[in-house]
């Protein structure tokens, strides 16, 4: 994995960029929000002006205070649960594809029970059953949609390098399976685990988006999915409130995009053929 | 024929599962949403009723689960998928008859057109990356690649709202939502005409999003091919650059597509759900939600074993047209 | 008459930027007529393969010609537009790349592969290419009944000879062979290289056949050419060169392989490794890992090509004016 590579990347630099961007953004919210996002008492659905910088929502609360702590719930689902969904990847796809026998036999029916499962019905449907958990319950449920087809694609890298020699001697010399796992085939594999992690992330925060859209979230939490939620609920588009719309779809639109970015750039690096000079 | 044969097989086990996890699913849900049901519906509606619901969603505590299961097999290999709560006492199986034309018809169009846009494109991006010389990098190429990664990265919801707001309401162009003028039958050409106008945005919408996909998979297929020594030997051999391009290099680019079929069919019918919702448009999508907004169990599960068996279904068909492909697979499989 | 193949003070670079980071290639001159043979033997990376390439006008950037020109019977080939150069590939000058067998598109057949190709010259169906192209598997000895199958149906040796039919189908006048033969066992290796002779016979091509197996060379070839380090160090007929090797890098890569008769001799390789191409060494590239090197000279100095009897041109301090001193 050719870290260097990655700095001179521009598709790299520039998702890297934007994503550090909504970093500190969620980070310094509470300092740079002009009012409490879940402040009611303003005039609901006001037009951009230089108090409300981009109006307010029809419950009159301030919608780019709204906005930026948003940025909070969906960096929060995006990382945990591209986390948790990678290291689910970790073992049932790596783990299991290194050590073989009886626990991968079993790993992958599971896998296979997953994949075959609709991720965005399933999705749904779970989240139906236990509806109004917020974010955590999201979390929750993208993992356990969200990880097995990476972890396919992570087993057949590993098997690829359990038959490596260096792998094999590594064995010989009698080290432990997990040593073996984490100091030899991870480290060889980082490229794809990596841009599998992004990639798992982009699927957070585009799922924990739409159903908070469709309302399986918690409502009154303050993200993006639900600012939606409610633009859809007040009618926005039969008021006219095209900024209410537009803005937090946006948002998700620019994160998704680095995410998605520094999948790409990840993906180009660890696959020579794919590299531009 | 035997590897057909083999795929079938396949085919028929993980139906077996999907609807193996679709009973268990409700039971191992916290609270068990299904009794909560029958609590809510008591007063409402008659005791015969009640207990045919309880046959239905083989909730007969008589014969215990073992037997509730294989109730359940046998009465949805023979199209039985329960009653729905929401609409009862329409039968799920109806329901589902009815919204399903209507999805079908949506994705099948938009994911074709999608599928030839976007692959187009990919190859058109990767020929002129590959032979871009001494520019070392091609304009399309370079521009290609971050706006397709943009378009995999909208959610699907929020550009359906976009374009609901600014071209159906704004400009009026396109009706707002829903399937057919309200009262209007698709019988007769005025009314094959309103369909027709109702399901243009939806579908240039799940195009538009399902494009982004396919030109980044045949892109990067494309490029790793064209690393190939037969592509080089093929432009030795004084073949023209749109020669190769297509018959040499995008035909074998476009094998491994088919296996990833099956995620980029995950990713279309995922779009294609939250479009239905923007656009009230009524397909098992949009009932899916009513469904959920409605609690009415046995009609979820009865959309979520058709996407499942929507889904399987497709990536059995893939499979054997890849086996029609690729004259390697076809050899094999005929020995 | 122009010879088929003049290639004058020839320099290659590899790289993005000017001046590119690698030279392949350096100051190669050398002429092929036809109906001749002429063997390019030396180590990987001594840039055979890319003076192959640029020879045959197939070189891609990141490589470039620096400097020096390649003249196919009185052309230059760096004058030619993509056009006339795709029309001069296969019916005029054609080349069978290393490792051949993966250069068969796998969801083709082969007839189909060799239509296109006919096709794009000019050969149709309709003018009798499916005979032309026949008549070509008997010449490479393959039977006929495998010209409507799958490449992945061949065996690798018949892929190799069938790509060596493909290149010959047209009947090009001046062919590159780019280690055909390096991946096959010995006996069909010695079927391809008696093919290809009778070939030559029959059809009058020159050949260019590049390997690093001078042995092979040694018996096959009408003229060899040594190449190290990007420089073309000896040059004589196939005889001449077997029994009076002069570079010293040739005579030690004469040592190399054991004679099948004769008395056993101990071995000898070469001490020490190539050079790197992106740092070459002042004077003389082979200097430092030279039996015979002259202190002093070979470091410092350029060696001249110096013209011996015989047809025998060799890079080298040895035969110089400065060997007279040293004597």
């Amino acid at each position: 994995m050719n870290w260097k590579a990655l700095r001179h990347n521009r598709s790299a630099v520039a998702g890297a960029l934007i994503f550090a961007l909504f970093c500190l953004v969620a980070l310094l919210a509470p300092v740079i929000v002009p009012y409490s996002p879940t402040d009611i008492n303003f005039t609901p659905l006001l037009h951009p002006s230089a108090e409300h910088l981009l109006g307010t929502s029809v419950n009159g609360q301030d919608i780019l205070s709204q906005l930026i702590w948003g940025a909070r719930a969906s960096l929060f689902v995006g990382l945990v649960s591209g986390a948790l969904i990678s290291l689910v990847q970790l073992v049932m796809g790596v783990f299991a594809g290194y050590v073989g026998g009886v626990f991968d036999m079993v790993a992958v029916a599971v896998t296979n029970v997953f994949l075959v499962l609709p991720s965005l019905p399933l999705l749904i449907i779970l989240a139906a059953y236990l509806r109004g958990g917020g974010l955590l319950m999201l979390v929750g449920v993208i993992t356990i949609t969200g990880w097995a087809w990476g972890a396919k694609v992570l087993r057949s890298q590993a098997i690829a390098l359990r038959d490596r020699p260096f792998v094999q001697a590594a064995r010989v010399t009698g080290e432990g399976r997990w040593h073996i796992v984490f100091a030899h085939v991870v480290p060889n594999m980082l490229g794809i685990i990596v841009s599998n992690f992004f990639g798992a992330a982009l699927f957070a925060v585009l799922a924990e988006a739409g159903l908070e859209f469709i309302g399986l979230g918690n409502i009154n939490d303050i993200t993006w999915g639900t600012m939606l939620y409610w633009a859809q609920e007040g009618d926005a588009i039969l008021l006219g409130a095209w900024v209410w719309l537009l803005v937090p779809g946006l948002c998700l639109a620019l994160l998704g995009t680095s995410l998605g970015l520094l999948n790409f750039a990840v993906d180009e690096i660890a696959n020579p053929r794919l590299r531009r000079d | 024929m035997r590897y057909v044969v083999r795929r079938f097989c396949a085919l028929v086990l993980t139906c077996w599962v999907a609807l193996t996890v679709n009973f268990a699913l409700p039971r191992l849900m916290p609270g068990n949403p299904v009794e909560t049901m029958f609590a809510r519906y008591q007063g409402k509606v008659s005791p015969t009723a009640i207990s045919a619901m309880e046959l239905d969603f083989g909730l007969n505590t008589k014969t215990g689960e073992l037997g509730q299961y294989f109730d359940y097999l046998g009465h949805t290999l023979t199209g039985n998928l329960g009653v729905s709560f929401s609409y009862f006492p329409a039968r799920v199986s109806t329901l589902i008859g009815e919204a399903l034309p209507w999805t079908l018809g949506l994705v099948g169009f938009a994911t074709i057109l999608a599928f030839l846009l976007g692959t187009t494109l990919g190859v058109v991006a990767a020929w002129r990356r590959g032979t871009a010389g001494w520019r070392r990098a091609s304009l399309v190429d370079s521009g290609l690649v971050p706006f397709s990664l943009m378009l995999g990265a909208l959610p699907s919801f929020w550009i359906a709202l976009i374009l609901l707001y600014f071209i159906a309401f704004k400009f009026g162009w396109f009706p707002i939502g829903y399937g057919l003028n309200p009262g209007q039958g698709i019988a007769s050409w005025s009314g094959f005409a309103s369909l027709i106008h109702h399901a243009a945005l939806p579908a240039i919408t799940l195009t538009f999003i399902s494009m982004g996909m396919w030109i980044l998979l045949m892109r990067n297929n494309m490029l790793t091919v064209l690393g190939d020594d037969y592509v080089k030997f093929a432009r030795a051999k004084g073949l023209r650059d749109r020669t190769v391009a297509y018959h040499y290099a995008a035909r074998n680019a476009i094998l491994p597509v088919f296996s990833q079929l099956a995620l980029a069919l995950g990713i279309v019918v995922g779009g294609q759900v939250f479009i239905e919702i923007v656009f009230s448009y009524p397909g098992i999508g949009y009932m899916l939600l009513q469904a959920v907004e409605n609690e009415d169990y046995p009609l979820m599960q009865g959309i979520f074993l058709i996407f499942t068996l929507a889904l399987l279904v497709a990536s059995f068909l893939a499979d054997v047209l890849y086996v029609f492909l690729d004259p390697r697979v076809r050899m094999e499989s005929a020995k | 008459m122009a010879p088929l193949l003049e290639i004058s003070d020839l320099t290659i670079g590899y790289g993005w930027q000017l001046p590119p980071s690698v030279i392949a290639v350096r100051g190669v001159s050398l002429t092929v007529a036809a109906g001749e043979i002429v063997g390019i033997a030396g180590e990987s990376g001594c840039g055979k393969t890319t003076l192959a390439l640029a020879a045959a006008g197939l070189l891609d950037p990141p490589g470039r010609v620096l400097s020096g020109s390649v003249s196919y019977q009185g052309t230059d080939l760096t004058s030619l537009s993509a056009n006339e150069l795709r029309n001069l590939h296969l019916a005029e000058i054609s080349m069978v790349f290393q490792a051949s067998m993966n250069v068969l598109n796998p969801i083709m057949r082969i007839r189909d592969q060799f239509h296109d190709a006919m096709a794009a010259h000019g050969v149709h169906s309709s003018d009798g290419a499916r005979q032309q192209a026949e008549e070509t598997f008997d010449l490479v000895k393959i039977p006929r009944q495998f010209f409507d199958a799958y490449p992945h149906q061949l065996s690798g040796g018949m892929r190799q000879r069938a790509v060596i039919a493909l290149a010959i189908v047209l009947r090009p006048k001046l062919l590159f062979l780019d280690e055909p033969t390096t991946a096959l066992d010995v006996v069909v290796q010695r079927s391809i290289l008696q093919s290809l002779d009778d070939l030559r016979h029959q059809l009058g091509f020159g050949v260019v056949f590049i390997t690093h197996d001078l042995s092979l060379l040694v018996e096959i070839a009408d003229r060899i050419a040594i190449m190290y380090a990007g420089a073309l160090v000896e040059e004589a007929p196939g005889r001449e060169l077997h029994e009076k090797p002069c570079h010293p890098y040739t005579t030690a890569l004469m040592s190399c392989f054991p004679p099948l008769g004769g008395p056993r001799q101990r071995l000898q390789g070469i001490p020490g490794q190539p050079p790197d191409l992106r740092n070459l060494p002042k004077g003389c590239s082979f200097a430092p890992r030279c039996p015979e090197v002259i202190a002093g000279t070979c470091e410092a100095v350029d060696p001249p090509t110096v013209r011996l009897d015989g047809d025998h041109r060799v890079l080298c301090h040895l035969y110089g004016e400065k060997a007279a001193d040293h004597g």
